[in-house]
């Protein structure tokens, strides 16, 4: 059985980092796995995701519709944009924070009113404002590791050492702050 | 141990395994990644970016000759430009084995047009080489080398935007030495000239016929027999999508040789089956061969021949069947298009270039091409690498015979204008027209993901070397009237535009010089830019709500309409200025200096 996880966010909020520390954690699980990244125009300011699937035998490398098993949603819209890639019964572990795209911040739309209302009535939410919690722990950068915790604990895989992959993947100067951001998420 | 792989880097260390010593490139998203993936084997290879990829495939073809294994790589838009070249290679064969690699881009992912350039191969009479993904990589180059030099022919290797971004786990190999063949003067095989191309030209339609014998044998095309009644005939990450859906319940005959299409084996494939399916993106290529042998299959009356495909197009066109899923309200839902990063240097040029009215502006392909978006909406057009200068060109050219007289603007990157502006420039000279040619110089080729240029200093390897000094260049092609100007500076760049307006001897170039925002700074950038400026800050009680500031689209910028305010995010600004500038009312300020 295959599963799949989509990261849905804005240009530079960290994605990639998130999904590389999940896919290392998959391949040690002894999973199969494979994942799509975006290049190129779509990466300035605009949306991107990076979709992950795995399982003992892994097709299609991209998420369809009604797919993913957990939509790691770093931005409130994005988490609207993607809905229809998140399985029926799907988890969407979501940060609050929001990012205007340019029509509102030109102050010509009005940010949309109501996404986290209407996402916990209709899918199973996860919520926290991973932006600030990662302030408070000194670097708003650490965001994605906050995310990746939370997801680490709706994945629960069994004898995956996350702190050391962690380490693997992180400069040394970052890893206190990383450690404690993926613990933080971890107890969401 | 198992590497997560994208195409991209599988196929590099897969051009290491198979000794392959010559690697030459222009830069362009899917394909880009390969060549900066090779940097690392630098010790065992040469790898280079090229102005453009018709001197990347010359080049390939110039190691060839001399007997060495040579690749050049490109997207699919690379290969226009490379066909005249490569229609000849066809004819003058090969010494090193050489392959092109080509990245098309269905759906358009960050491209201008989509086109199957599968359809090259069969134009230039040469074989194509098509992989799944990255677990396909070392296989599919080692087998592609064999064919290039067993049947003296280029190998079009063809990958697409999900085989070349998508990753797989695959196996690292081991590298095997392969020696250069002796160069041994041979004017018959590498001068085309009518004579000997005469001479040559059947040798084309007999290696053609050896090459579909090979293709019934090949190790690169599979069959899968699960005893069903559904057959599927694939190719590129198609397979994958098609396994996705059948699973054990189809046969599949997997196809890695493309080009010629192995005939007898699909023939035989067929007979096995009840129904048999061919999928593949954009054009019926593979299908165009197999109903042209009498093959009945079923394709593209199904099967979509415009833009990506997935599982879930597939489900529907094949199986009538939907996915089940939820769709957010649509009054949830504000687009994010792609914009201008904060802080890039081309921002104050376009806005300034706005003001000018009555102007046609031709654009090009790059980061600028953003300048056509809201709310800058400054260029008329794009169309391909450099056609922005011979566009203005033809634009004053064709009106001037009607007697209209225009106001008009080229607008190309530096990257660009090296890779097919200057000729473009050098007809505007050659012919006189007083065309505006603005060569936006970020420093850097930025779109594609920041990588060296020949106007940059520094080359693929990181060496320093010689930097082609634009003024210098366009001085010497002819053009008098020529201004370097710092584009976050918007006085200068107004008077500029104003001063090359009024020019009307000949064409006038424009070079806006300052690096883009993102880009890694070198050392001979942070002596000429001043790259530690302060942010910028808005003094709240001197904002008056004129939105000039908006109008620069920087996404620093925000505006609340209740309160008639912009303010600047502290975090994202650079502190480029262009604000600042754009103020009437002075109401934003260098920060620490309210």
């Amino acid at each position: 059985m295959t599963k799949s996880i989509l990261f849905a966010g804005v240009g530079g909020q960290g994605i990639l980092l998130a999904s590389k520390l999940l896919t290392a954690a998959l391949i040690e699980s002894g999973y199969d796995v494979k994942m799509s990244e975006v290049h190129g125009m779509a990466q300035r300011g605009g949306s991107v995701t990076t979709q992950v699937r795995f399982g003992d035998k892994v097709h299609s490398p991209i998420i369809g519709k009604g797919d993913a098993d957990v939509l790691v949603a770093f931005e409130p819209m994005e988490a609207i944009r993607w809905l229809d890639h998140l399985k029926p019964t799907g988890r969407i572990i979501l940060s609050t924070g929001t990012i205007p795209s340019a029509v509102i911040l030109s102050g010509d739309v009005d940010y949309p009113q109501g996404i986290e209302a209407y996402l916990k009535e209709h899918v199973d939410l996860l919520s926290m404002d991973a932006q600030a919690m990662a302030v408070e722990l000194g670097n708003s950068r650490a965001m994605n590791v906050i995310l990746l915790g939370a997801l680490a604990k709706t994945l629960n895989l069994e004898n995956t050492d996350w702190i050391a992959l962690i380490k693997d993947e992180v400069r040394p100067e970052f890893f206190e702050l990383n450690k404690k951001a993926f613990t933080v998420g971890f107890e969401q | 141990m198992k590497k997560l792989w994208t195409g991209n880097e599988a196929v590099a260390r897969a051009l290491y395994e198979a000794s392959v010593t010559f690697a030459s490139a222009y830069p362009g998203t899917p394909s880009t990644e390969i060549l900066e993936n090779l940097v690392q084997y630098r010790d065992k290879m040469y790898v280079e970016w090229a102005p453009n990829e018709k001197v990347a495939l010359e080049a390939a073809i110039g190691a060839s000759m001399a007997g060495v294994r040579s690749v050049a790589a490109m997207k699919h838009v690379g290969v226009n430009v490379a066909a005249d070249p490569l229609m000849t290679l066809s004819y003058t064969g090969v010494n090193g084995g050489l392959v092109l690699i080509t990245a098309d881009d269905p759906g358009m992912h960050s491209s201008q047009n989509e086109q199957d350039n599968r359809i090259f191969a069969k134009f230039a009479k040469i074989p194509c080489v098509e992989i799944s993904g990255a677990r396909d990589a070392a296989e599919a180059i080692r087998e592609s080398y064999h064919i290039s030099e067993t049947f003296d022919t280029p190998v079009l290797f063809r990958m697409t935007t999900r085989v070349c971004h998508s990753k797989e786990l695959v196996e690292e190999g081991e590298r095997v030495e392969v020696e250069p063949i002796p160069y041994v003067k041979d004017p018959g095989k590498f001068i085309s000239s009518p004579a000997s191309s005469r001479r040559k030209r059947p040798g084309i339609e007999e290696r053609l016929k050896r090459l579909a014998e090979y293709a019934e044998t090949t190790p690169l095309n599979v069959e899968e027999d699960n005893g069903a009644s559904i057959g599927v005939i694939a190719s590129g990450v198609s397979v994958h999508y098609a396994k996705e859906i059948f699973g054990d319940k189809a046969n599949y005959l997997v196809l890695g040789f493309t080009y010629p299409l192995p005939v007898e084996k699909v023939r035989a494939f067929r007979e096995k089956v009840e129904t048999c399916y061919v999928i593949e993106e954009l054009e019926p290529f593979l299908e165009e061969q197999i109903r042209l042998a009498g093959i009945e299959v079923i394709g593209k009356e199904l099967v979509p021949v415009m833009g990506e495909l997935n599982v879930d197009i597939l489900r529907e066109v094949l199986l009538g069947e939907k996915p089940e899923y939820q769709d957010a309200p649509e009054e949830l839902l504000v687009n994010r298009p792609p914009i201008l990063c904060s802080g890039c240097p081309h921002r104050g040029f376009f806005f300034e270039a706005k003001k000018f009215r009555d102007m046609i502006v031709t654009g090009d392909i790059g980061c600028y091409t953003l300048g056509a978006s809201p709310p800058l909406e400054v260029s008329d057009s794009v169309v391909c690498m450099g056609a922005s200068i011979s566009m203005a060109h033809g634009v004053y050219a064709g009106l001037s015979k009607h007697g209209i007289k225009k106001r008009i603007m080229a607008v190309i990157g530096d990257s660009t204008f090296m890779h097919s502006g200057i000729t473009s420039l050098m007809n505007s000279i050659y012919n006189k027209t007083p065309t505006v040619n603005v060569i936006l110089d970020n420093r850097i080729t930025a779109m594609t993901g920041h990588q060296e240029n020949p106007g940059t200093g520094y080359n693929l390897m990181g060496e320093k070397v010689q930097e082609i000094d634009f003024e210098k260049l366009v001085r010497a092609l002819g053009i008098e009237k020529v201004l370097t100007i710092n584009p976050l500076k918007l006085g200068s760049v107004r008077e500029a535009i104003k001063e090359c307006l009024a020019y009307e001897e000949g064409p006038s170039v424009i070079i806006t010089r300052w690096p883009c925002a993102l880009k890694r700074y070198s050392e001979e950038d942070h002596k000429e830019f001043n790259l530690k400026a302060p942010k910028s800050v808005v003094i709240d009680d001197l904002c008056r709500g004129c939105r000039n500031c908006v109008r620069t689209g920087c996404p620093s910028i925000r505006f609340d309409k209740e309160r008639k305010k912009a303010s600047v995010d502290e975090h994202s600004c650079v502190g480029c200025g262009v604000c600042r500038e754009s103020c009437p009312f002075d109401a934003i300020v260098e920060m620490g200096k309210i």
